[in-house]
């Protein structure tokens, strides 16, 4: 364990390393050609700025991210359930595949437009349905290629044992796509936070992150603006982490070794 | 023995009475073919009597293409034949694959990545409805037969492609089947660890009187394991020849250094010189 701590903190070093310098030389900018604040708010204001303002920002985060985090499990709930379908009914690949593309296609302005017709306009459903499309799509296909793309040696070996549909999900075609479920996470996770965000520039409530920060930088205050990015940028990170660390203790390679070796 | 006794369908039909007992597989006018009634009908087998007694060591050989490894398939009624009767362990194929009749290694391990060694070497118990103690006695005891005893808990990615291989010898023999079917189970392996596999799979075979079908490309291994090596020929999938080996019980490393086993090499390379083509498919190893 203290081998991985010290292999963690290795990789972490160069990007932290970047980033302290990018930040001081946005500083150092800012400062030297003395930039006016509508133009560029330096680190230093848009840090005291997130700190003196919390409370507003994390009621606003609060909104985003369980706009986020309920598309994510509704859209991720559905892709696996269609793509079981597909696996089971081969048929109907040639109906959803192309449809759901068609859908993935659609601007997401549009689509949550004509959501917002549909609900009340403080309702967050128009947001949570279109995150749900989006997420419903990576997740879908990344987990039937791992229903289906199964080693041929693996589906001889269960046909030599006879075995029937059931056990053949159960031992081989669901443990090949856990794999695939957690890539397709690891992908939809941020992207999640993304589309809660840009939905939010389409009608609704006026309470999220996207929101306060299209009506703060469209204002003058620039500072406030930039502690909403701040947040919004927190908040895909924290999905993020969230995802990764689903994945390390889920597939073989990670830590599932170890798991295994208790419960026996 | 007689060569053309084991081949001649009549021979065959003679035995069936007297020792069907004693024949782990009867194949008698068996033929597949692929894409049938269609333009591009492939011949893969056309025709094919064998059979082969219980707890012999059987290898096919011949050029790419020539049906060997759809003859396995056959046997372990993983596709049906165009035409022709199967029999595995004295029924229908299809039974002897529902009753687990046999067990069976491919070129790839393809042991399962998401369950311990013991697990994968239990996959089969599992199937047939084994108690978990009773799965884990047997696995632990394949393991110590396949000398993998400490490597129970492991994930089969961190072992060797000979571990490997091991792990997939000891699953296909889990359940004690009778027959084992192998489609060039050593094919990915080099060649000290797949001389020593050689020997390993020959005691264990011998020590559980299992009867063993065997796909290889090699010659000398072909020769080194067999009773009897069965030469194909292509286009359409055909048995030409059915040599004899006598390296006797016992074999080691030094076997390979007798001259009955460079005789034995030269009559299995001579026979698949006369399979037509042979030289141009290149499909065979001389190693």
């Amino acid at each position: 364990m203290s081998l991985r701590l010290r292999q963690v903190s290795a990789a972490a070093l160069p990007p932290v390393v970047f980033g302290l310098l990018f930040f001081g030389a946005w500083e150092w900018a800012v400062r030297a050609f003395e930039v006016e604040e509508y133009f560029l708010v330096p680190p230093s204001k848009i840090l005291s700025t997130f700190a003196d303002n919390w409370s507003l920002i994390w009621e606003s985060v609060q909104v985003t991210g369980a706009n986020a985090l309920v598309g994510l499990l509704l859209g991720t709930a559905l892709g696996v359930a269609v793509a079981f379908l597909l696996m089971s009914f081969r048929s109907l690949d040639q109906v959803i595949t192309p449809l759901s593309t068609a859908v993935n296609a659609l601007p997401i302005f549009v689509v949550v437009s004509v959501f917002s017709n549909m609900y009340p306009a403080t309702s967050e459903m128009p947001r949570r349905l279109m995150v749900a499309i989006v997420i419903y799509f990576v997740v879908l296909v990344n987990v039937a290629r791992g229903l289906r793309n199964v080693q041929p040696t693996h589906l001889e070996l269960m046909q030599s044992y006879a075995a029937g549909r059931w056990a053949m999900l159960r031992h081989v075609r669901i443990p090949n796509a856990i794999p695939f479920l957690f890539t397709a996470l690891k992908i939809a996770a941020p992207m999640a936070v993304i589309t809660a965000f840009v939905s939010e520039y389409f009608g609704g409530a006026q309470n999220g992150l996207g929101s306060r920060i299209t009506a703060s930088l469209g204002g003058s205050r620039k500072a406030d603006g930039w502690a909403y990015v701040l947040a919004a940028c927190l908040l895909g990170i924290v999905f993020y982490l969230i995802s990764i660390t689903m994945e390390a203790v889920a597939t073989p390679g990670g830590t599932e070794h170890q798991h295994r070796g208790r419960s026996h | 023995m007689n060569p053309v006794d084991a081949v001649a369908g009549d021979g065959a039909a003679e035995e069936v009475g007297a020792t069907a007992a004693a024949d782990a597989v009867v194949l008698r006018g068996v033929s597949k073919h692929f894409n049938t009634g269609r333009k591009g009908t492939v011949h893969a087998l056309d025709d094919v009597d064998l059979t082969i007694r219980r707890g012999e060591f059987v290898s096919l050989i011949g050029p790419s293409g020539c049906g060997k490894s759809t003859l396995l398939r056959l046997i372990a009624n993983l596709i049906e034949p165009t035409a022709g009767e199967v029999v595995v362990n004295g029924k229908p194929a299809r039974q002897a694959r529902r009753d687990q009749d046999y067990g069976m290694a491919f070129q790839q391990a393809g042991l399962f990545d998401w369950r311990t060694v013991a697990r994968n070497v239990e996959l089969p118990l599992e199937m047939k409805g084994w108690d978990k103690a009773r799965r884990r006695e047997r696995s632990a005891e394949m393991l110590r037969m396949v000398k993998l005893d400490d490597f129970g808990r492991h994930m089969p990615w961190q072992l060797s492609g000979g571990m490997q291989q091991r792990v997939a010898i000891a699953r296909a023999l889990a359940s004690h089947p009778p027959l084992l079917l192998m489609d060039e189970p050593f094919g990915a392996l080099d060649e000290m660890t797949r001389e020593h596999m050689q020997a390993e799979l020959l005691s264990i075979c011998a020590s559980q009187g299992t009867t063993v079908v065997f796909v290889t490309h090699s010659i000398p291994e072909a020769v080194y394991l067999s009773d009897r090596v069965v030469v194909m020929s292509a286009r359409p999938g055909r048995i030409t020849e059915i040599v004899p080996i006598g390296l006797g019980a016992g074999r080691d490393d030094a076997t390979r250094d007798r001259p009955e086993f460079f005789a034995g090499v030269t009559a299995v390379r001579e026979a698949l010189r006369g399979v037509e083509g042979m030289a141009a498919m290149g499909g065979v190893d001389d190693r």
